[in-house]
């Protein structure tokens, strides 16, 4: 069964892909640009500092999401000695940093106007940079290690480690006292964010969802050559 | 209108700068990212050229690096 994930029959895939991804992606993104920039209301409250939440918001999801996916399938991939699962997580890893730290920096641009100060370190900030250096870590163990199985086994390890800190960035705004607000999205209960709102925020999440898409079949493939020119050299 | 959408009372400064460095480290990173494609599809290239027709038949076999030549599968 876990012959369909062998990169040679998935290239034939994955090599095709990324042009009409990247075709979705600008249609997806300039509708939700329009809508986050000029058709959503301003807030009763946040008035027109609510727009910098329709690219912060997105930019935390997709990077906690590709991060639990980095660990979900390195853990996978080692326990089953599946290389294509590496290789997958290793490709996932470069879109998920970039979106740390659009949340990171979005954030802190938000927080000058909201809170008055560019940066504090509340406890949900905090750990947001902790998983931002625990992607660092990760890419640069791919740099350091050159035997396979060291990097598989450390990279692992370094997933592992991080993976502790994702419900502690999810639950930091309820566990203690922070800046930061609470959710106002909740899959299991109502959420408190309008439709208004909603709307713009969900375009803008796919638009993000299809460029980490992009980025990861762009590496991934790179990944794949990167491999067939070693092979190439064995000949 | 056009110069509320600009102003955004007081707050454009922020929000155009939170979007514009979005999209700034999209087209960074889609520029890293091809510029490392192109690198190493280019490398596979010269490395195929560079074989003998015994070897190359031999490395046509594999459908993926038939697929790496092809013109298919550029981004």
């Amino acid at each position: 069964m876990l012959k369909i994930f062998e990169p040679n029959k998935i290239f034939t895939v994955t090599s095709k892909a990324p042009k009409y991804v990247l075709a979705l992606f600008i249609v997806i993104l300039t509708i939700g640009l329009t809508e986050a920039l000029i058709l959503s209301p301003e807030d009763y409250k946040q008035s027109h500092s609510v727009r910098i939440m329709y690219v912060h918001v997105p930019a935390a999801w997709i990077s906690l999401g590709i991060f639990s996916a980095i660990t979900f399938l390195s853990l996978i991939g080692y326990i089953f000695k599946i290389q294509n699962f590496f290789l997958i997580s290793k490709s996932l890893a470069p879109s998920g940093l970039v979106f740390n730290i659009i949340a990171l920096v979005t954030g802190s641009i938000w927080g000058k106007p909201t809170w008055g100060t560019w940066w504090a370190w509340d406890a949900r900030i905090t750990s947001m940079l902790i998983l931002a250096l625990f992607y660092i870590l990760y890419l640069v163990a791919w740099r350091i290690y050159d035997n396979k199985d060291k990097a598989f086994k450390i990279t692992t390890i370094i997933t592992i480690l991080g993976i502790v800190n994702v419900p502690i960035i999810k639950y930091s705004v309820d566990w203690w006292n922070t800046l930061h607000q609470p959710a106002s999205i909740n899959i299991l209960s109502k959420s408190s964010i309008h439709i208004s709102m909603l709307f713009p925020l969900s375009i803008m999440t796919a638009a993000f969802a299809l460029f980490s898409l992009l980025i990861f079949l762009m590496k991934y493939n790179t990944e794949l050559i990167k491999i067939k020119n070693k092979g190439l050299d064995r000949l | 209108m056009i110069n509320e959408t600009l102003l955004m009372n007081g707050y454009g400064i922020y929000v155009w700068s939170a979007f514009a460095f979005t999209l700034l480290s999209f087209v960074t990173l889609y520029a890293v990212i091809k510029i490392q494609y192109v690198k190493e599809k280019n490398k596979f290239i010269a490395k195929f050229g560079a074989l003998n027709s015994e070897r190359a038949a031999f490395a046509k076999l594999q459908s993926i690096n038939k697929e790496i030549l092809s013109n298919t599968s550029s981004i």
